[in-house]
């Protein structure tokens, strides 16, 4: 008896929305019906039936928003199959969203036999739990909502008041967005202004920096950085360096932008932090949130920039909410770090998504009674040192927190800093944790090995509390 | 699948395909006037002798790194110019000289960049390849092979954008012509009908390699084609010819028509730069060049037998062209370099 469990439709989906059913109970189906509509964080899907029969029931009412992946939506029987009599109903029973044989797109496999209830596992490691403590935000009005959001606020509100901002990208008008950031936008600023390009990262990354140059203000969005390898000569070459070798005359206010470092489970081609890569590069600037108003106040303050921007976003945060403030004029300054969490005995320095990482580890070191300060760099070029060293000289101790690969870093660059600056300062050697220095791999259990965890920062603050 | 051992595949066809889009018609050869002629003449000439003059200061030590001289190609930027408006754009690659001088960028300022100091266009930041004069139109110098192709196209894509009128000239090279962005770069040019003219500089040579021995389709005006770019062949060592494609071109651009491609069939006289010993070509076939496709020898010849000028008016240009140089020359030497401190500015514009 087959039972229609929501499908994951995409690697980080946790739920969706069941937009509407296309069939009504007692409706024959046949295989490749389909069933209904999903919207999930990126798109809105259609759910196809594999064996054919009667639909028997229909267990989630249209519009149901917030369907955990592996929830029974609904049951199909077969031939001579017949609906079980009294079996307790099964609310919300999430299985394994992240087994690969259900990580199936578009068509929902007949899922095996019943599986107790248990909690949903993550789809990432790094995502934190509910419960992380909120990050401290300006006084004001908020409100709550997704870095998706928020990001596409920011791009509509700087769109709205600068006619030279425009956006072009794979994917970014008509299907709204590989990851939704730039939906809506399309129907709000018209094809002139949101404009999807051919697969061509090399191509449009040239022609975005020469728009630039010839006086607009483009955002170019990646699909993922992973893709501005292709394009990263111009990114470099072209943008960060024609003010200086013009003597100051032709600028390149661009902002290149788009999802950054380990997504889940797709494996080393697509899992990279290119912070440290970009970060090195004299002439650019360079942005790596990681709330929700700290992704909007910093891509309007990038958008404003007469600079060349590169703006390093993290699809496992999109769609992570935050308070943000209200308003539209709220700008987050570059070059600024935030301490997000204050503490006396050692510094958590990050950045990204290493910052929701670092504030788990906070919690778990201050029920053993070391308060953590967490500073989130915000900015990887130019570094905020100040923040970092005056953070250093109150702890004396430090531990860099990095989504990421260890060698040649941005845990290099501060503790070259720290080594620097603030050795005087120092009771303790500064360690730091970052990603196994390996590609990363597709495997469940070694991606999960591969990456950041929480457990290694806790260690590594006691380690310089020397507790 | 099996099919019956009688049929035959139907017979290759080795016509060029029919294609229906639209193209432009055959471009007229400019009829100019005694003043255009001249000026022709005395731009080229300009190239001309500005180019031999780095070459000597080049051996002199007093201009250093990569250093590309124009030298054989002058009608090309002299006649693609000479069709232009105040608001178009023009972008071309690392050998730019010529194409600053024929924007109108003062001698000296070109010059003293070569030299590097602070009164070059770019503060002496940028050096032969990268010179920029966002007042001329002027978007560089860029020193990496075909990277002004997108970011020309980009100007382009500015200019439609705000509606403007104005077009981009995206000057680049045979050797050029095998990178991939420059295919990327006309697909969306022609898929957004974006106002930019493609000039490839074909001046027989990247580097050391002959077209023919990298390119597998060595007639490059062809190279639109798969991107339904139309594309014309010219004769680059004629001002005249050149000035008249350039016409076409932009007519058709300007109307709203998309991109053409412009193959300027050229050659360089000097190495690929500085340091080239060009042994990969024989002195006999730049001799025969010199002596018979010579565009500024060309030019001179039209002009006196138009009666536009004569001998003693030539040289009396020619005359007031090497003062230019020269002046530029001394210029450049006796200028002083770059004050320290402008190691750390222009990095950014903003302050953060």
């Amino acid at each position: 008896m087959p039972e229609i469990k929501l499908p994951a439709m995409s690697p980080t989906m946790e739920e969706g929305t069941l937009a509407k059913w296309l069939v009504a109970e007692g409706d024959t189906v046949k295989p490749g019906d389909v069933l209904a509509e999903i919207e999930t964080d990126k798109a809105t899907m259609e759910l196809e039936v594999d064996d054919g029969g009667v639909v028997a029931k229909l267990h989630v009412a249209a519009g149901s928003e917030g369907v955990k992946v592996g929830t029974l939506i609904a049951t199909i029987l077969g031939e001579g199959e017949e609906m079980p009599a009294e079996k307790p109903a099964e609310p919300a029973a999430p299985a394994k969203a992240a087994e690969p044989e259900q990580a199936q797109a578009i068509t929902a496999a007949a899922p095996p036999a019943p599986e107790p209830p248990q909690a949903p596992p993550k789809v990432s490691p790094l995502v934190p739990a509910e419960g992380v403590p909120v990050v401290a935000v300006a006084a004001g009005p908020t409100k709550r909502q997704t870095v998706r959001e928020a990001l596409r606020d920011a791009m509509a509100e700087e769109m709205r008041t600068t006619s030279e901002v425009f956006v072009m990208g794979e994917e970014v008008a008509e299907y709204q967005g590989a990851y939704k950031v730039t939906q809506g936008l399309l129907e709000e600023f018209g094809p002139q202004r949101v404009v999807d390009t051919p697969i061509t990262e090399y191509g449009f990354a040239g022609l975005g920096a020469g728009a630039a140059m010839g006086g607009l203000k483009p955002i170019v969005e990646f699909m993922t950085f992973n893709f501005a390898m292709q394009a990263i000569d111009h990114i470099i070459n072209s943008a960060a360096k024609t003010n200086y070798m013009s003597g100051g005359q032709m600028r390149c206010p661009i902002v290149f932008r788009g999802p950054n470092g380990a997504a889940s489970r797709v494996g080393a081609q697509h899992s990279q932090n290119y912070g440290p890569w970009y970060a090195s590069v004299p002439g650019l600037i360079v942005i790596a949130p990681y709330s929700a108003a700290d992704a909007k106040g910093l891509l309007k303050a990038a958008i404003r920039s007469p600079d060349p921007v590169v703006f390093l976003e993290n699809e496992l945060l999109y769609g992570q909410s935050f308070d943000v403030p209200e308003g539209d004029d709220v700008v987050v300054p570059i070059g600024k770090a935030s301490i997000v969490r204050e503490g006396k005995d050692v510094t958590l320095v990050s950045y990204s998504i290493g910052v929701g990482v670092a504030l788990e580890a906070a919690k778990t070191l201050a029920e053993e009674g070391i308060e953590a300060e967490i500073i989130d760099l915000r900015t990887l070029r130019p570094l905020d040192t100040a923040t970092v060293l005056a953070s250093l000289k109150k702890t004396n101790r430090m531990v860099v927190v990095e989504e990421g690969w260890p060698t040649c870093s941005i845990s290099s660059e501060i503790i070259a800093v720290a080594m620097e600056q603030g050795f005087d300062d120092l009771d303790a050697p500064v360690l730091r944790v970052t990603n196994i220095d390996v590609p990363l791999p597709y495997a469940a259990n070694l991606e999960k090995l591969a990456l950041l965890k929480v457990e290694d920062v806790v260690a590594a603050a006691k380690k310089v509390c020397y507790k | 699948m099996a099919r019956p051992a009688s049929t035959k595949a139907p017979a290759p066809s080795n016509t060029v395909p029919v294609t229906n889009w639209p193209r432009p018609g055959e471009p007229i050869r400019h009829k100019p006037t005694r003043t255009e002629l001249l000026d022709y003449y005395r731009q080229m000439l300009l190239i001309r002798r500005f180019e031999e003059r780095a070459g000597q200061l080049y051996g002199m030590g007093m201009i250093g790194g990569f250093c590309h001289l124009y030298i054989g190609q002058e009608a090309v930027v002299v006649g693609i110019q000479a069709a232009l408006q105040a608001t178009d754009s023009v972008i071309t690659g690392y050998r730019d000289h010529g194409h600053m001088l024929a924007a109108g960028i003062p001698a000296n300022a070109v010059m003293a960049e070569l030299t590097g100091r602070a009164a070059g266009i770019s503060k002496g930041k940028g050096g032969s390849m990268h010179m920029f004069s966002v007042e001329h139109g002027f978007y560089g110098g860029h020193g990496i092979v075909a990277a002004q192709v997108p970011l020309g196209t980009g100007l382009a894509f500015a200019h439609k954008y705000r509606g403007d009128g104005g077009l981009a000239v995206t000057y680049f090279g045979d050797g050029a012509s095998n990178q991939g962005q420059v295919y990327e770069s006309f697909n969306m040019a022609e898929l957004w009908k974006l106002p930019v003219i493609f000039v490839i500089e074909n001046n027989q040579y990247a580097m050391g390699t002959s077209v023919n021995r990298s390119s597998s389709e060595d007639q490059l005006y062809r190279r639109g084609e798969s991107f339904r770019v139309p594309g014309l062949q010219v004769d680059g060592m004629d001002v005249l010819a050149v000035r008249g494609a350039a016409q076409t071109a932009v007519e058709w651009v300007r109307a709203g028509k998309g991109p053409l491609l412009l193959e300027m069939k050229t050659y360089r006289y000097r190495g690929h730069s500085m340091s080239d010993p060009a042994k990969y070509r024989s002195r006999e076939e730049v001799a025969a060049m010199r002596e018979k496709s010579d565009p500024i020898e060309h030019a001179k010849r039209e002009i006196i037998e138009a009666g536009y000028g004569d001998e003693a008016s030539l040289k009396q240009i020619d005359k007031e062209v090497r003062e230019i140089v020269t002046a530029a020359a001394d210029f450049a030497e006796g200028a002083p370099e770059p004050d320290a401190a402008e190691l750390y500015t222009d990095v950014l514009v903003g302050k953060y």
